[in-house]
């Protein structure tokens, strides 16, 4: 398992430690006051079919890039002070963690609305894709909204 | 030389990572998917018809986007990264 580190944005193989991660932001600034925490995890069923494992690729430095801008816009729109974001690729059994973002604001509504901004952008900007094995095969995954 | 990178459904489709098109000093995002539908038709017929995304040294461009001798193009399925 990785520990945080002073990237705000990180794609890696490991796991990472939701814990590790918040107590690494609350250091950011002493005016922090609200964290909102999204946590995505790998899920058993999709559409009807049991998956038994996910793949997640993505275009290297792009994909980084993508969520550093990402961070900047959510910090400069939203009035936050800070946000991190981990994304894991490469296998990943069900119940295992995929993408963890941090927001943290002075007060929780800009938290609350910074985060759930994020996610939704991060599926919409972000050159990561998601691959379902499944008893029919494997099935790379169109958007969902 | 234009390095094209395959991502996802489309690296299985083209059954590799990434071709190398010599087409001069400058291109168009349309003349290379000509070149690319050579070998995979179906992935040619993707990118003319905006069925994915286009980038060239790891910015999104347009169709009508100009590609240069050097310069690393990705084709790139619907993204599907995050979960829920």
């Amino acid at each position: 398992m990785s520990t945080a580190t002073e990237s705000r944005v990180r794609i890696q193989k490991e796991d990472f430690s939701v814990t590790d991660e918040i107590e690494h932001m609350k250091k950011v600034s002493a005016n922090i006051g609200g964290i909102v925490v999204f946590l995505g995890t790998g899920r058993e069923s999709s559409k009807g079919e049991t998956i038994t494992k996910l793949h997640f690729e993505h275009y290297p430095q792009m994909a980084e890039k993508k969520l550093e801008e990402l961070r900047q816009k959510a910090i400069k729109d939203f009035g936050i002070i800070d946000m991190s974001i981990v994304h894991r690729v490469g296998e990943i059994d069900i119940g295992e963690n995929i993408v963890l973002i941090v927001a943290c604001g002075e007060h929780r509504q800009e938290a609350f609305k910074a985060c759930e901004w994020a996610i939704s952008e991060l599926k919409r900007t972000t050159p990561i894709w998601k691959r379902e094995t499944t008893s029919k095969g494997d099935v790379w995954v169109s958007p969902t909204p | 030389m234009i390095k094209v990178k395959y991502f996802a459904s489309l690296k299985t489709m083209a059954g590799k990572e990434e071709d190398r098109f010599d087409l001069g000093r400058e291109t168009t995002v349309l003349k290379l998917s000509e070149a690319i539908g050579k070998t995979s038709p179906a992935i040619g017929e993707m990118v003319r018809e905006k069925k994915v995304m286009v980038s060239v040294n790891q910015d999104v461009v347009l169709p009508d986007a100009v590609i240069h001798d050097g310069d690393e193009v990705a084709l790139l399925p619907p993204f599907s990264g995050g979960a829920i």
